[in-house]
């Protein structure tokens, strides 16, 4: 067993492991976060995406023990005070989640992404979750909800229930949306 | 805020479906709280891995598990001869006939027949344990000759995947329908042939499987969490397997991250888990790998067909022969042979075809099952009668929209018996090939596809005109049964708790269903909560697949609330002192117009109820009602896909410049989850036409055995949709609704084949395999330039 003391969700901890064991390991095993999902273990699939240090890492990929003294964040600590983070606010808004066993890991990607570059365009955003696999939502309601999020992320984000019906936000029609023909 | 395709809805304001409400799923799933199978633990459970089998073909001499039963923390390592008298055969369900069957036992007896087949188990006291041991099993084999390529499998002299059945050929079925099928090629102007192949697809959920057994030795009760799509028909099947009666069995689907068929199936695993938890007297637990994923859960399609189109020379199709070889790979998986029955059953697509004949061999190779991937069966049919309607318009060459518009029935001609014997509920095909063509801007595409060949570009237009079976399914046509089972309770609250026999994983029926039983009781929707995916909770249910949640899950929720809404005018009658026919329910308030002025409102009535101190002789106390949905017929979506692609002359890399879907599933209780629905299946056609293929080498190894090799589409790979639909009801279900799982990887890939294959028809290449990865459309550009 080894030990270390780290940041995780803005908490301090202190971990007893063994060894050989993954971050993604120690944190579902040890520390009773099991929002991190594994979806391959070879680092080819995003689902157990953390950021360590701010950083977005792919968690199976990690050592525990290279964690000492680290601060890690996980899909637990995106809410905060209560609040939901905006992206997870956008995700559940525009369909981002279906399975939602790959939402995790999409969620701290794109926080990632928000923190480094407030205002990113959509191949931006398509490059920074392209380590992401989603075999669910086909991607598209992914990057409308993070595009939805911009402007938002911060410390403040708005509360659970969004009523805003911002409609000439709209870039183009809906398909299904109000005031759209649907030949009967 | 940059972008909202539509105003998010307002909870408090009714009707609710039809809305774009935000998921019941999804404060759960955002924060990271969903449990899924591997997020379970119990008190002294164990944990069991499983040795597989490295070759493909071989006979196991010996199996030494000295070793691994030596390192500590080791509790047990079975093998075949251990476990497979206890665990009875893998079931398959498909009645076919004249099937002939190996039989498939949990752990492999003393020969091997696929890269992934289970050899040994290994159980610890932590997985790492486990892992250690089943590396220190020892098994000495000897390889035996493979196939792994099915048309060399119907060979003469071919290796024999099974030989104690003494062929690979399982099944031959016939599909012929409709008119003479020799006089329609004789009256023939033309015979157009194409050869089609559709290639082995890996389903890769992103939650790989994983099983939890837990066995209560006193009571004799098993409980099985198991990422499935279909705990009922698990708890069907299992007890034949194990030996536990099927009312001691209880079987958990518990968050489950994703399906798409893969998750359709009994097991091995899930036998064997839960003999290991009887045998062992403690909980145990079995996680699959990406790698085990990719070799040992069910793989789709690998159907190669020969296709003749007898036709007049004004385009008149007068019938459709193919001969298919499908490959099933080496075992007879849940609904192994009847996939490829699938295909016959939807072969004339959304035409009128008269006569039609098509001969499926089902074929055994050293390889993983085949099975049910999204679609099943109608993905193979839809691309092969949408690229052969293609390949007869360019040699006829007539306008490729014009020849399916003259074969398609009119609306007045629904319901609409095809010559595969089907008889379409509902449709209007020609509205939703026009919608497409608008959302398109058909015109514009075709002058842009002019310009930029004009200027030595590679640049082409797809099109695919589908139509799919859905909401299955009656149950003669399905082998367990295809009713749906509902229960609807209005507890003593006034709150709603509804109980379905479908088991979602990603779906969102927790939302569509809240918003009907909400619209159709009168209660706000946070009264209402769905329960799923227990055995124990939902008694009886047919579970999740082929697009039936909605439409089959639905109506016996729709059953429910009338009785109970007709039991509780009963009631209400009584307080009014009237008869039932003078009590009028609407929004949640009884009244009687006429007889009082009183309202009486759901609180009242179910407080009535449950205290049982005042109610009519005869009536019963407690306010609930159950039903079983029995479906006269399946349903059939349609739409229409267009698709526009660039092809780069230099790297043969696929750009998709335009998408444009148009569905019609019937009404849409949520848009929202109807969008995502469509988009997550086109990007699976995406992934089948320009990437995916699961790949064995001659000796039957695995190439494809994780992400890396397995291109599954990613972030970038993804264009912007333009989705539409119309809305055309089914007859078949009171709610009119059609389901929409499956649509998009139906419609998609032929669209997308479509669009390869034109921007290629200026060289003249006429024919791709599928996937039309860069370096197949690099190699075909290089030969005609």
């Amino acid at each position: 067993m080894v030990q270390i003391t780290l940041t995780v969700n803005a908490e301090p901890v202190d971990a007893a492991f063994a060894p050989y064991k993954t971050l993604l390991e120690v944190l579902r095993e040890d520390l009773n976060l099991c929002g991190t999902k594994h979806g391959c273990e070879l680092g080819e699939c995003g689902a157990c995406a953390v950021l360590l240090d701010g950083q977005p890492v792919l968690s199976c990929l990690v050592l525990g023990v290279d964690c000492g003294g680290r601060t890690v964040t996980t899909v637990e600590g995106l809410a905060s005070d209560g609040r939901l983070h905006p992206l997870q606010e956008t995700f559940a808004d525009l369909g981002a989640a279906q399975c939602g066993y790959c939402t995790p890991g999409f969620l701290v990607t794109a926080k990632a992404l928000l923190d480094e570059h407030p205002r990113p365009t959509r191949d931006q955003i398509r490059d920074a979750l392209s380590g992401n696999l989603c075999r669910c939502t086909g991607y598209q309601q992914i990057y409308e909800a993070v595009e939805a999020a911009i402007g938002q992320a911060g410390p403040k984000g708005p509360a659970l229930r969004d009523t805003r019906t911002d409609a000439s936000s709209v870039r183009r029609p809906g398909p299904f949306g109000p005031g759209t023909d649907q030949s009967r | 805020m940059r972008r909202r395709r539509w105003p998010v809805a307002d909870p408090n304001t009714t009707p609710y479906v039809g809305r774009a409400m935000k998921r019941i799923e999804d404060p759960r799933l955002i924060r990271g709280e969903g449990t899924y199978t591997d997020d379970l633990r119990l008190p002294g459970m164990v944990h069991a891995a499983i040795l597989r089998s490295p070759h493909a073909h071989a006979r196991i001499r010996k199996i030494d598990t000295t070793a691994a039963k030596a390192i500590p923390g080791v509790v047990a390592v079975l093998t075949g001869a251990d476990v497979n008298a206890s665990c009875g055969l893998v079931p398959c369900a498909a009645a076919i006939p004249d099937l002939k069957a190996p039989k498939h036992t949990v752990l492999a007896g003393d020969r091997v027949y696929f890269v992934g087949h289970a050899v040994a188990v290994a159980v610890a006291s932590d997985p790492y344990i486990a892992r250690d041991a089943i590396e220190a099993i020892d098994v000495d084999y000897d390889p035996l000759p493979v196939v792994t390529n099915a048309e060399d499998a119907v060979k003469i002299g071919s290796p024999l995947t099974h030989p104690d059945l003494g062929s690979n050929v399982a099944y031959t079925h016939n599909v012929s329908g409709g008119g003479n099928i020799d006089e329609a090629f004789r009256k023939a102007d033309r015979i157009v042939k194409h050869r089609l192949y559709h290639q082995r697809l890996t389903p890769m959920p992103i939650e790989p499987r994983g099983v939890v057994a837990s066995y209560h030795t006193g009571e004799g009760t098993l409980t099985l969490w198991t990422a499935t799509q279909i705990p009922h028909l698990i708890r069907t099947l299992l007890p034949g397997m194990i030996g536990v009666p099927e009312n001691k069995m209880r079987i958990v689907a518990p968050e489950v991250g994703g399906g798409f068929g893969a998750k359709l199936n009994v097991y091995p695993e899930e036998a064997l888990i839960a003999h290991l938890a009887m045998r062992l007297h403690t909980p145990v637990k079995w996680i699959e790998s990406r790698r085990d994923n990719a070799a040992a859960t069910i793989h789709g399609r690998d159907q190669v067909g020969e296709y003749e189109v007898a036709v007049k020379n004004d385009g008149t199709i007068l019938g459709l022969k193919s001969k298919t070889i499908a490959d099933l790979g080496s075992y007879l998986q849940l609904l192994t042979p009847a996939v490829p029955t699938l295909t016959g059953l939807v072969l004339t697509g959304c035409y009128t075809i008269p006569a039609v004949k098509m001969e499926i061999v089902g074929v055994y190779t050293n390889k993983m099952a085949t099975d049910a991937y999204r679609g099943a069966g109608r993905p193979e049919a839809t691309y092969l009668i949408e690229r052969l309607m293609d390949v007869v318009a360019q040699e006829l060459k007539i306008d490729r929209l014009d020849l399916r518009l003259k074969h398609f029935p009119a609306p007045g001609d629904f319901p609409f018996p095809t010559s595969c014997g089907l008889v379409y509920d509902s449709g209007n095909y020609a509205a939703a090939l026009t919608k497409a063509k608008q959302l398109a801007n058909w015109d514009q595409l075709l002058k842009d596809r002019a310009a930029a060949r004009a200027a030595g570009k590679l640049s082409g237009i797809g099109v695919s005109t589908y139509v799919e079976i859905c909401a299955m399914g009656p149950s003669k046509a399905m082998p367990a049964g295809g009713w749906e089972w509902g229960c609807v309770r209005m507890e003593i609250s006034a709150k709603v708790t509804v109980i379905t026999g479908v088991s979602p994983h990603g779906q969102g029926q927790e939302t569509t269903f809240a918003q009907i039983v909400a619209d159709r009781v009168g209660v706000p929707i946070e009264d209402v909560v769905i329960l799923h995916g227990d055995t124990s909770v939902a008694h009886y249910g047919r579970d999740t697949y082929g697009s039936r949640g909605t439409a089959v899950g639905g109506t016996a929720i729709v059953m429910c609330i009338d009785k109970m809404i007709a039991k509780a005018k009963t009631l209400a009658a009584h307080l009014f002192e009237t008869t039932s026919d003078h009590v009028v329910f609407e929004n949640g308030r009884f009244t009687s117009p006429g007889v009082t002025n009183r309202v009486i409102t759901w609180p009242e009535l179910a407080g009535e109820f449950y205290v049982a101190k005042n109610l009519p002789p005869g009536l019963e106390p407690g306010l609930e009602a159950s039903s079983f949905f029995e479906p006269q017929n399946f349903t059939f979506p349609f739409g229409t896909h267009i698709c526009a692609v660039d092809l780069d002359r230099d790297t043969g890399h696929v750009k998709i410049t335009k998408y444009v879907a148009v569905d019609d599933c019937g009404p849409q209780i949520n848009p929202l989850i109807v969008e995502g629905q469509v988009q997550g299946g086109i990007a699976h056609s995406i992934g089948q036409v320009l990437f995916e293929q699961t790949i064995y080498n001659e000796d039957g190894q695995l190439v494809t055995g994780e992400f890396m090799d397995y291109a599954i589409p990613r972030a970038h790979d993804i264009p912007d949709y333009i989705l539409g639909s119309t809305v055309t009801p089914s007859p078949i279900n009171p709610l009119g609704v059609k389901g929409v799982g499956e649509a998009g990887t139906i419609g998609a890939t032929p669209a997308i084949a479509n669009a390869v294959m034109d921007a290629l028809e200026p060289l003249g290449i006429t024919h791709m395999n599928l996937p039309m990865t860069p370096e197949k459309v690099w190699q075909a550009i290089k030969t005609k330039t």
